[in-house]
């Protein structure tokens, strides 16, 4: 199922980065972070919205010195001066190459859709085959904001070519923390 | 007649070089994308749920606003319920003022296309953008979209290059890349400074009170989120049950609108979402009736609420592919758009539009909600008749065929009447008036002695185990009798002996289509009481349009003209109408019928699916059994079963679309190398034949009756 999500996810111009844990996983995102040339200056910066996958492992104190421009304090204002953005996604769905989070803070949506690249953490462990599978575990009420990404921002409005990056992300980056081999070890 | 304006659109449209070009490319590119994305999915099983949930729901429409509304209040949106569509803008406008908002952002949304909430905005002084690339160009560009899910196909990228630098105030290249850039940098400005957002919704949740927006650009996400106030315009027919009804539409509406598993965003909203840096949000969803309600009460017309806006019948339809979607006049576009246009609107602002459908049935092959488009545009026309009485000239026509032996003394006029211009059983060239008719194609001529008088002569020898009756119709009848007679010889070969019953008249299509039920049905109670008296095991006809009408329509027809005992008599004859090619396939599989033993290769033959046999009889496979049997090379062509552009009087009335749909065809079945071209409707025939005629190149066009006949001879229970 992991290769097939892979595959969909690849398929729809998303890359897929490994991580066998979620320490290695902030180290896969710094580098993604060193290689989009993120640095403080107005458009260039990136924003971290955390989560439960990466709890405990962030200093931002430390990590702001270590990534100039790099912010942990989510707002519009640094959202709109950011190139990339962070944040953690629920599920994953292998059929469709799909990430599915409870979006309802708004800080979520802010990163993922003002900046030009978008960093999704994944657990490998919140694969599920498909939408159907995800739709019949959540209930709406509860989960007020559901957004499912497939891929970057696309269209083909124009003679029908397929153009990456209109409103959204130009690039997604899916960082897959297989907590599965970290149960294990 | 046609309307001028409708002339007008037509010429503008066809006189566009690019447009049917890049309509015909995306059409091919859009099949094989569609099947891809459909791989490993049972699509009519697919399709019995959806059609299943959206009955439902369309059957409950008010319960279901109600649930709506008090799910999605509860969970902190407002909610206005209206029927009225003037009442949505006042809404919004109240909304505006009160909230001081002076910038909108909008998402795609075809109910506010319905409405045309923009002009009314910006007249109260609002700046409103669209947001999604599309709808931005055609409002930019001063247009209406021209297709539900791609509003600016009917545009180049120079086009789009010159719209985009009258907004920048720059000479933009017509890079697409580059224009899309510019979209990104121009909007991203719209968005951060929106006091409001509009978006629709492509389907929404009684139970939970859930709104699901599905795009690829990321614009719905930005405009639900980004302004203070969120306003969704949904049409009510978008509603369902229950949160698990929302799966199967999102299995089918990417697949059917774009080829894909999935939109880049979907987003499920259920009341307002906390606001950005801790701001107030508020959400306002509006449900609109604006007719549907109606709708849902019309025996007929409630099926069409089953719609989800994949625009999927649009992609594979013949006329839309050719003159794109502006030439249909309304918001809505194709056929689907007629039906709409004909309720949300006025059933007068269909008359226009409903007249370009060729009954082909294309779309009816992919809608994922099994609407049966052709068959509600008949039922269009029907209506309309009733409302505005017929075209003087067409009610002339059907004057003329509601009494045989009128027409068929018109008939046999012409034929003597054309003498000065057949030559080879074809009249190339018309004149005055009628030129029109030959431009591209030729006509085939009058028989000279239709069938129903050479039948009597027609050696038939038993012994025989079965009868049946042939039903010719007019144009084997009267142009092509020798199709009737190939049938007649494949059927007495397999030991039936053959009937032609003279009071037969018109199978009444051509009324029916036209939606003159009156006449149709006279054709059908003639029909009944020609054919009832042949005591036959089967009616057998080689063309599918009047198979249809025997099998399937003359029953309707009377039903729906209040005649049930007529109808009653139809069913009853219709359970004997065979196509040709299935009962000659049939009596083969019974070992009746045999191929001719050392037969010589019969050399390499392409098939056209006729859209009445493939779409309405589904024998599609029975004449391609036949051709091969019968020591045929079958190569297949692309597109076999798009059509020809014949459509009955569809060519007479629509010549200059008709004219490059034949174009297309002929293009295919060159492509193949085939020397013969056959197929199961004496219309394509006619059609087919006529534009290989004028254009040359040997390619022979014949009727399946007539390749396989000689081959044919008798099985070894033949005689039973």
């Amino acid at each position: 199922m992991l290769e097939l999500f892979e595959a969909r996810a690849e398929a729809v111009s998303a890359e897929v980065l490994h991580a066998p844990c979620a320490a290695a996983a902030v180290e896969v995102v710094l580098a993604v972070l060193e290689r989009e040339r993120v640095e403080d200056a107005p458009g260039a910066r990136a924003v971290w919205c955390e989560g439960p996958i990466c709890l405990g492992l962030l200093d931002p104190g430390s990590l702001a010195r270590r990534v100039p421009g790099l912010s942990f304090d989510v707002t519009r204002a640094h959202a709109v001066e950011s190139r990339v953005g962070v944040s953690e996604f629920e599920w994953a769905l292998a059929t469709t190459g799909t990430i599915a989070q409870d979006a309802s803070d708004p800080r979520l949506r802010l990163v993922s859709t003002l900046t030009e690249t978008h960093v999704a953490l994944v657990r490998a462990s919140a694969l599920l085959p498909d939408l159907e599978c995800l739709l019949a575990r959540i209930d709406p009420r509860r989960v007020r904001y559901l957004a499912c990404v497939t891929g970057p921002s696309r269209t083909a409005d124009i003679e029908r070519v397929l153009t990456i990056g209109v409103h959204g992300p130009r690039k997604l980056v899916i960082v897959l923390v297989d907590d599965a081999a970290e149960a294990r070890a | 007649m046609t309307a001028p304006d409708l002339r007008q659109r037509l010429a503008h449209a066809l006189a566009d070089g690019k447009l049917a070009g890049s309509l015909g490319r995306f059409g091919e590119a859009y099949l094989a994308a569609r099947a891809r994305a459909y791989e490993g999915i049972d699509f009519e099983a697919l399709r019995d749920r959806l059609v299943a949930l959206k009955d439902r729901a369309a059957g409950r429409l008010d319960a279901l606003a109600a649930r709506f509304q008090e799910e999605a209040t509860r969970a902190g949106a407002t909610v206005f319920r209206t029927s009225d569509p003037d009442a949505v803008k006042e809404y919004v406008v109240r909304l505006c003022r009160e909230r001081g908002v002076r910038r909108v952002v909008k998402s795609k949304s075809m109910a506010t296309e319905e409405l045309h909430l923009n002009a009314r905005l910006e007249a109260e002084g609002l700046r409103v953008k669209e947001t999604d690339l599309g709808e931005w160009i055609v409002q930019l560009a001063g247009q209406r979209p021209s297709h539900m899910v791609m509003p600016a196909i009917h545009l180049s990228k120079e086009q789009v290059a010159d719209v985009f630098s009258r907004e920048v105030n720059e000479r933009l290249a017509p890079d697409i890349p580059a224009l899309v850039a510019v979209a990104r940098r121009e909007l991203r400005e719209e968005f951060l400074a929106a006091d409001l957002g509009i978006t629709g919704a492509n389907v929404a949740v009684a139970e939970t009170g859930t709104l699901v927006l599905v795009t690829n650009e990321g614009n719905a996400r930005l405009v639900s989120t980004l302004p203070p106030i969120h306003v969704a315009v949904v049409g009510i027919e978008k509603l369902v049950e229950r949160f698990s009804d929302v799966e199967p539409i999102l299995r089918a509406l990417p697949r059917s609108a774009t080829g894909q598993l999935l939109t880049s965003y979907v987003s499920m909203l259920t009341g307002p979402a906390p606001g950005v840096d801790g701001a107030p949000k508020e959400l306002h969803v509006v449900l609109m009736d604006n007719r549907r309600s109606a709708m849902a009460k019309d025996p007929a017309f409630a099926q069409a609420l089953r719609c989800i806006r994949c625009a999927s019948c649009v992609n594979v339809c013949p006329v839309y592919r050719l003159v794109g979607g502006h030439v249909f006049g309304g918001v809505y576009t194709g056929g689907i758009g007629a039906i709409l246009a004909a309720w949300f609107d006025a059933l007068g602002a269909s008359r226009d539009i409903q007249s370009l459908c060729i009954q082909c049935g294309a779309c009816t092959q992919v809608c994922p909600t099994r609407i049966d488009i052709p068959g509600l545009v008949v039922e269009l026309r029907a209506r309309l008749a009733k409302e505005q009485g017929q075209p003087l000239l067409q009610k002339a026509a059907f004057a003329m065929v509601n009494d045989r032996r009128v027409f068929h003394r018109v008939l046999r006029a012409a034929a003597r009447a054309q003498k000065p211009f057949a030559k080879g059983g074809m009249i190339r060239h018309l004149p005055l008036f009628l030129a029109g008719l030959t431009k591209d194609r030729s006509l085939p001529a009058i028989a000279e002695e239709p069938l129903r008088d050479r039948f009597p002569r027609l050696p038939q020898r038993g012994p025989f185990r079965d009868r049946a009756a042939l039903y010719a119709g007019c144009l084997i009848d009267f142009a092509y009798p020798a199709i009737g007679e190939a049938v007649v010889r494949a059927l007495n070969a397999a030991g039936v002996e053959v009937v032609f019953p003279q009071d037969q008249t018109c199978c009444g299509a051509p009324a029916r289509y036209s939606g003159a039920l009156d006449v149709a049905a006279r054709n059908a109670k003639d029909n009944v009481v020609a054919l009832e008296g042949a005591n036959v095991r089967w009616i057998v006809s080689a063309c599918p349009t009047c198979t249809v009408a025997l099998r399937h329509d003359a029953a309707a027809t009377l039903r729906a003209q209040g005649e049930e005992d007529w109808a009653r008599r139809a069913d009853a004859l219709a359970a004997n109408v065979r196509d040709h090619a299935s009962l000659v396939d049939e009596l083969v599989a019974d070992e009746r019928l045999a191929f001719a033993p050392g037969a010589a290769a019969a050399g390499r033959v392409t098939y056209h699916d006729s859209c009445h046999l493939k779409r309405k009889l589904a024998a599609h496979l029975a004449p391609r059994r036949l051709l091969r049997a019968t020591g045929h090379e079958l190569a297949e062509m692309k597109e076999s079963d798009a059509c020809c552009g014949m459509g009955g009087s569809y060519s007479l009335k629509f010549p200059e679309i008709s004219r490059p749909i034949l174009a297309r065809k002929l293009e295919n079945v060159r492509a193949t190398g085939a020397r013969t071209v056959a197929m199961d409707c004496p219309g394509c025939v006619m059609q087919i034949a006529g534009g290989l005629d004028q254009a040359g190149g040997g390619i022979a066009t014949r009727h399946v009756a007539e390749l396989i006949a000689e081959r044919l001879v008798p099985g070894p229970r033949a005689r039973g």
